[in-house]
């Protein structure tokens, strides 16, 4: 039987097959749809999502212990934050067969950062599955099961952005149950006391000796001999550009990247004219093989920033002398493009807050999420952004510091403040931080495609849930100053966050409207703008909403005056609230006049 | 031999449908019994941003991602999107663009950046074949804007060896079924445009 899968929704289907009874994740780009498929269309699955990263992970591994075939899954930032379990779990190993799929994300399509989650490989010492396509994220996903019970450790599978989202056809077969199995208890593999851990770090050792055995022989570390003098050794997404390249050369494919199969990475230098090296971003392969004393050369004429591509591994490729020509575009680019950035939504709740964050000029302390895009102009009102749940404690030490004369204001979103803000509010109340926290909260994780969370009230398969009451969370704490507010009233929301930043102690602000793309969204009347009275002041353009355009007609020094596409429009009003002129109007009111 | 590799790149605007778009022809060419891979970026990319797809169809395919410069097909949804990406077009390829236009608010904003009036005549100037569909204005008169995707879908349709039944069956198959007859009519409104079209 053949689908047409992503590499997400391959990943699912494998651990499905493979008889998984366990999946946990916080959801992050390129990672989210796997867990989105496996609740979706393989409900024998237990799938949940878990506030983040690092009690996902923890969450695994007792169902690990527990006999289950485990499936955790994140960005590649995620593996950050649960890199404490991680890094001992690699100690204690498993009991069913346990799966961190780690989605990197090459060329931050939508992320703070690129790193190159194979080095934790490495750092962990625990075995790494790379797929370059959706046959072998399912494939892989199956084996790196059998991997983790047969060597007893966690087994990560490595994919890019370019694997998890992008789709190919995919063989499947049926769901096999994994072995039954129980918790047993075993104190000096499990309880990483000093004394029992030393012994485990043995084991560790141990175990990676007989790995370097295994990878020599796994059918996921391939020989494809053409009778060329040029060998390349590649894996993930760079083998199939470099296949697409140089079809006719010979190739070293690397499906099991850790550890590395030295000897036959040996040999196929030894047989070839020229190995090249092709990976993206660290020389992961190359620092190895190096390192073993083993020429070959790579990074040197691929680059270590962003994603490859055909073109790059090509233009690669012709330095090393190893091909002629690149294929390069005939007709010129377009010049003096505009940008096209993303932006909010029409009727994003979170645009109430950047507008008075604007107007009020205050050092804004940002975080991940939809509302990251309160930085773009003409809202520009985010200064800065780090990682999950950083705002709160960078406000924190720019306020103890007075860092800036017109004060500090935290934004973050309502899942990311429950995945590790709490912790940051904990410092505020503790420490006596006079910080001001905007909790902007549209019940969802919405950047990704909102997703439920602990305070939403729903699981990932869909039962209801226990809820988190944001507001009696931070309130319990110790937070005094706790103000719900309306984020499509702008006078409320300014004058608050004026109130707050004057108040001493820490504040939370906590604005409540759900996110326009949920399904039960509030879709109210479309507003329109009455050309007669509009001057084409421009103060609705730099709301930044895409529902407002610019008219054909202009006033008398050629400026535009504003539309508004109804079809976009929610009705949240925030643009009449800010109109001087008052020609943003509901269109019915229109039709009356 | 008829030519039997297809790479098609689609471009618009986050919520035009170009993810939808690119899986109904995925699915079209594997029913034709062709190897696909489509390749797109989701998350902070699609709020209002640029949308990419890539698909490419062929016996087999590698790359995910097709090659600047050589992509047989532009399907662009948004007209100055369409100029954009005009440099990943092989000199022969055929670029079908809708005559939408989205202002993005940073130009509407600001006086640093024009959006092109003219980027259908920029498109014609630096691409030989350009069909020009009024995709957004027949998407009006069939009563749903976001149609603009099936119709550029049906104009395209007789470029790739893959029967009409099969393309009829696969938006079947995709399309939610309240949407299913709309979407087929929309398709045929795309053919006409396709059998009318002088290419310029």
């Amino acid at each position: 039987m053949k689908e047409l899968l992503s590499g997400n929704e391959a990943i699912a289907r494998g651990a499905w097959e493979a008889g998984a009874r366990m999946a946990v994740a916080y959801p992050g780009t390129p990672s989210t749809e796997i867990l989105e498929t496996m609740a979706a269309r393989h409900r024998e699955v237990y799938s949940q999502w878990s506030p983040n990263e690092k009690v996902a992970y923890e969450v695994g591994i007792g169902a690990s212990l527990g006999g289950a075939r485990t499936l955790v899954c994140m960005k590649h930032v995620g593996v950050n934050v649960a890199a404490d379990p991680f890094m001992t779990h690699a100690y204690t190993g498993v009991n069913g067969g346990f799966v961190l799929v780690t989605a990197d994300d090459p060329e931050m399509h939508s992320s703070q950062n690129e790193q190159d989650n194979r080095l934790y490989a490495r750092f962990a010492n625990v075995p790494m599955l790379e797929p370059s396509d959706s046959q072998e994220a399912r494939d892989m996903t199956m084996a790196a099961f059998q991997i983790s019970e047969e060597f007893d450790t966690p087994v990560i599978v490595r994919v890019t952005t370019r694997i998890s989202h992008s789709k190919g056809v995919v063989g499947v077969g049926d769901r096999k149950p994994g072995p039954e199995k129980q918790f047993e208890k075993d104190p000096p593999k499990y309880v990483m006391v000093p004394n029992n851990a030393r012994q485990r770090h043995v084991v560790v050792r141990d175990r990676l000796a007989k790995l370097e055995k295994f990878t020599e022989m796994t059918q996921f570390n391939v020989l494809e001999e053409n009778g060329s003098k040029i060998g390349i050794i590649s894996g993930g997404v760079a083998y199939q550009y470099a296949k697409e390249v140089l079809p006719d050369a010979d190739y070293l494919k690397l499906g099991f990247s850790y550890p590395l199969p030295l000897d036959k990475i040996r040999k196929f230098v030894e047989s070839h004219d020229t190995v090249l090296v092709v990976e993206e971003l660290e020389p992961f392969y190359e620092d190895q093989i190096r390192a073993a004393g083993i020429m070959v050369e790579g990074k040197k004429y691929f680059g270590h920033l962003g994603e490859l591509s055909p073109y790059r591994v090509a233009d690669g490729m012709k330095a090393a002398g190893i091909v002629d020509t690149v294929a390069v575009s005939k007709i010129a680019p377009a010049e003096n493009m505009f940008p096209r950035p993303p932006v909010l939504c029409p009727g994003c709740p979170h645009r109430g807050a950047f507008m008075a964050l604007r107007k009020l000029k205050v050092a804004v302390t940002g975080d991940i999420g939809c509302y990251t895009l309160g930085f773009t102009k003409p809202l520009g009102a985010m200064d800065t952004c780090v990682c999950m749940g950083a705002s709160i404690g960078t406000a924190i030490g720019m306020e103890k510091v007075h860092g800036y004369a017109k004060g500090t204001v935290a934004v973050i979103g309502d899942s990311t403040f429950l995945h590790s803000g709490v912790t940051g509010l904990m410092d505020a109340v503790y420490n006596n931080s006079n910080v001001t926290v905007l909790i902007v909260d549209n019940s969802a994780t919405a950047m990704t495609g909102g997703q439920q969370h602990p305070a939403t009230g729903r699981t990932l398969m869909g039962d209801e849930a226990g809820k988190i009451d944001i507001g009696q969370l931070v309130q319990a704490m110790g937070v005094k100053n706790y103000r719900p507010v309306d984020p499509y009233d702008y006078d409320q929301v300014l004058n608050t966050i004026k109130e707050e930043m004057a108040n001493d102690g820490p504040s939370v602000i906590h604005t409540q409207r759900p996110c326009v793309l949920m399904p039960k969204r509030i879709m109210e009347e479309p507003y329109t703008v009455d050309l007669e009275k509009c001057t084409a002041c421009g103060a609705c353009f730099r709301i930044s909403c895409p529902a407002i355009m610019a008219a054909k007609e202009t006033n008398e020094r050629g400026h535009p005056k504003a539309i508004i596409d109804a079809s976009l429009c929610t009705g949240c009003t925030l643009c009449s609230q800010i109109c001087p002129e008052e020609a943003i109007i509901l269109k019915s009111q229109m039709v009356e006049a | 031999m008829e030519k039997d590799h297809f790479d098609i790149l689609i471009v618009g605007v986050g919520g035009q449908g170009v993810l939808l778009a690119s899986e109904i022809i995925s699915e079209a060419a594997i029913a034709a019994g062709y190897d696909v891979k489509k390749s797109e970026v989701h998350g902070m990319s699609q709020r209002g941003g640029i949308v990419t797809s890539h698909v490419r169809v062929a016996p087999k395919v590698y790359s995910p991602t097709i090659q600047q410069g050589t992509a047989d097909i532009i399907l662009a949804f948004e007209q100055a999107e369409g100029l954009r990406a005009v440099n990943w077009m092989k000199p022969e390829g055929v670029a079908i663009v809708s005559t939408t236009a989205l202002i993005p608010a940073i130009v509407t904003s600001s006086k640093q950046f024009d959006y092109p009036e003219d980027a259908l005549d920029q498109l014609k100037a630096k691409a030989d074949n350009v069909i020009v569909a009024e995709a957004d204005r027949i998407a009006g008169e069939l009563g749903n804007p976001r149609l603009v995707n099936t119709i550029l879908l049906g104009v395209m349709s007789a470029l790739l060896p893959i029967d009409r039944e099969v393309w009829l069956d696969t938006i079947k198959k995709k399309v939610k079924e309240r949407f299913v007859e709309i979407n087929l009519r929309a398709f045929e409104r795309g053919e006409q445009i396709q059998r009318e079209s002088v290419v310029s």
